[in-house]
């Protein structure tokens, strides 16, 4: 009998686009979804699960409060040492991870500030606003979310080289301070968040577009702004390949490109690497660890939405 | 007094006039100021970089002298072709992307499944599993490789405990890839978990009702219900997922520190990305770089076209 379950009229139409819409509000969360109790077998394995997923992590510390002699015997240590402190400092002194966390502090938040401020306005103008060429530039937009950074590192390349950007910070932020995602994701969400009676209705009062920005839309997008700032700092510490290529280690570096000097073997010293993991980790566990809820609900918020 | 109201009367039907033509002016020029930063910066630093890329993947251009341009052709992509490099990173980016790929979306959706339900302490598992993606590539990366290491590493010691003969994960080919993938899925298997824990949520729950009231078990709901409500969000997480894997760099850089941009002592695990950097940070080549990039490029769009006839002929089955 299990044939007729899908040939039934599975959920509704708007399941079919990718980015689907959240179900209504009055549908609530206690009828959609199962609702079925956990068994055993479902804690065992989920905390199977999380112990993997926290395991790599608890050990970055373990491993960052031992000497480099114990992490070369057999078994490995599996509880914590007496050498954190010293390794911490060698890690902050030799890695320039005082300026690397700086840094990357500016970096993350100039780019998550700069992403959810224009991707909110671009999103709003797509959602509810009229112009010409709006769907071919909607397109341009979407279509571009796919094209790799790897394809735009050259010329970028050149460009800081000749603007004399090497090791200097704008040469970070601006390339990405905005984000096709981020202009897509408001745009989903205005558009059913924000009523376009509120706009007409600001605007009878004569309001200006700046006026309406400022007192209806923020307040309407302020979660899907807490979100996309979220996700864009998270991705924003942690980018890679472009900072890499345009700072040193040993000029002014991001975290992550201080940790690349550890790994490449300019310290040997594994418990020292271990520390300095640890410090470019820290951050952002601190966070997890104080909002954890919230971003969990806001990243499952944003995948329906998104 | 009557001659003070006469003056007045034009000088408000002027600032009337004012305010009107400020308004319409507002209505029709607002919105292109609205989207005018972001393509101003997306222009700048994604569009221009993009198709300069392909005009410099037809010239001869070195790092040491980026602006000195010789016109080359096709050479480029020509010696790609014949590059033996060139395919290995090919293969070893569709290797390690379907390693990495498939285990972690599979595992994603019974994890989202079992999230889904009624839990005690739900928010600790769901915040827990989603810890790694906070973890940056490179520090990823250092404690995998320590994790992974030949002779003190946990993992073959755990292999000698159970009686297994250790394993030399940076030299092996498919060790190395092996390994390479696990970083990538320990990073990314819990964010997906979440986006489909999202998308179960939403799927109504009389689907279910009347699903078991036919007498379909669990098993049989999940994929009979839950995995065809879910295709839509599946779809976007393979193919969000196929663009990651087709860019993976960090990974691979940092799993042998001192091998650098080699990808391994045989370029065993070197990547398209990685491959790129070589040419073009190490070798110094930044016409032969642009080159490998639009062929990313060009592969990426077949991966999107099939992708979308995939899920065309998914819609129209239905």
């Amino acid at each position: 009998m299990t044939a007729t379950a899908p040939s039934r009229p599975a959920s509704d139409p708007a399941a079919e686009s990718a980015p689907r819409p959240a179900p209504p509000a009055g549908r609530g969360r206690g009828r959609a979804g199962r609702q079925l109790h956990g068994g055993r077998l479902t804690y065992a394995v989920l905390i199977l699960f999380t112990a993997g997923s926290l395991f790599p992590l608890v050990w970055t510390a373990v491993a960052a409060s031992r000497t480099n002699t114990r992490l070369a015997e057999t078994p490995p240590p599996f509880w914590f040492g007496g050498n954190l402190a010293r390794n911490l400092e060698i890690a902050w002194s030799d890695a320039n991870m005082g300026t690397a966390l700086l840094n990357t502090t500016v970096v993350a938040g100039t780019i998550a500030a700069g992403t959810v401020l224009f991707s909110t306005i671009a999103g709003f103008a797509f959602a509810k606003l009229r112009f010409r060429f709006k769907n071919a530039l909607l397109l341009l937009t979407i279509g571009t979310m796919m094209v790799p950074p790897q394809l735009s590192v050259v010329p970028l390349y050149m460009t800081i080289a000749e603007l004399r950007w090497t090791d200097q910070l704008q040469a970070v932020i601006l390339p990405t301070l905005v984000s096709a995602f981020g202009v897509f994701f408001m745009r989903q969400y205005l558009l059913q968040a924000l009523p376009s009676e509120l706009v007409e209705a600001a605007r009878m009062d004569g309001a200006s577009s700046l006026r309406i920005i400022w007192h209806v839309v923020f307040p309407a997008a302020r979660p899907a702004m807490a979100v996309l700032g979220m996700l864009t700092f998270v991705q924003a510490w942690n980018d890679f390949f472009w900072p890499v290529i345009a700072l040193t280690q040993n000029g002014n570096p991001t975290v992550q490109v201080a940790l690349t000097g550890l790994g490449r073997g300019y310290i040997p010293d594994q418990s020292v690497i271990m520390a300095g993991a640890l410090l470019g980790t820290l951050p952002l566990l601190i966070a997890f660890v104080l909002f954890g809820k919230q971003i969990v609900g806001g990243i499952m918020q944003g995948a329906v939405k998104g | 007094m009557t001659a003070l109201t006469a003056a007045r009367a034009p000088a408000e039907e002027r600032r009337r006039v004012r305010r009107s033509r400020r308004y319409r002016r507002d209505l029709r020029w607002s919105p292109y100021a609205f989207v005018a930063p972001f393509f101003l910066f997306f222009t700048a630093f994604g569009l221009f970089p993009l198709l300069y890329t392909g005009w410099a993947s037809l010239h001869r251009v070195e790092l040491t002298d980026p602006t000195h341009m010789e016109w080359a052709g096709l050479h480029n992509y020509s010696r790609l072709w014949e590059d033996d490099f060139f395919w290995n990173a090919l293969r070893n980016t569709f290797t390690i992307g379907v390693i990495s790929t498939v285990p972690q979306l599979l595992m994603a959706l019974g994890l989202a499944h079992l999230l889904n339900y009624r839990l005690r302490g739900s928010m600790f598992f769901r915040v827990a599993i989603l810890t790694p993606y906070a973890t940056s590539v490179a520090a990823a990366t250092l404690v995998f490789v320590l994790l992974f290491g030949r002779d003190y590493g946990m993992v073959n010691w755990a292999l000698g405990l159970a009686g297994f003969d250790g394993i030399d994960w940076q030299n092996g080919t498919w060790a190395s890839q092996f390994a390479v993938s696990t970083i990538v899925i320990w990073r990314w298997t819990g964010y997906n978990a979440l986006i489909y824990l999202a998308a179960m949520q939403a799927v109504p729950s009389d689907l279910y009702e009347s699903a078991a009231l036919d007498g379909a078990s669990r098993w049989q709901q999940f994929r009979h219900v839950t995995v065809p409500s879910l295709r839509p969000t599946i779809l976007f997480t393979v193919v969000v997922s196929t663009i990651g894997a087709t860019q993976l760099f960090g990974e691979p850089l940092l799993f042998n520190g001192a091998a650098g941009a080699t990808g391994g002592a045989d370029h065993q695990y070197q990547t398209l990305g990685l491959y790129l950097y070589e040419q073009g940070w190490v070798n110094l080549h930044l016409g032969r770089a642009s080159a490998i990039a639009w062929t990313m490029f060009l592969l990426l769009l077949l991966i999107a076209a099939v992708h979308w006839l995939i899920a065309r002929r998914l819609r129209k089955s239905r």
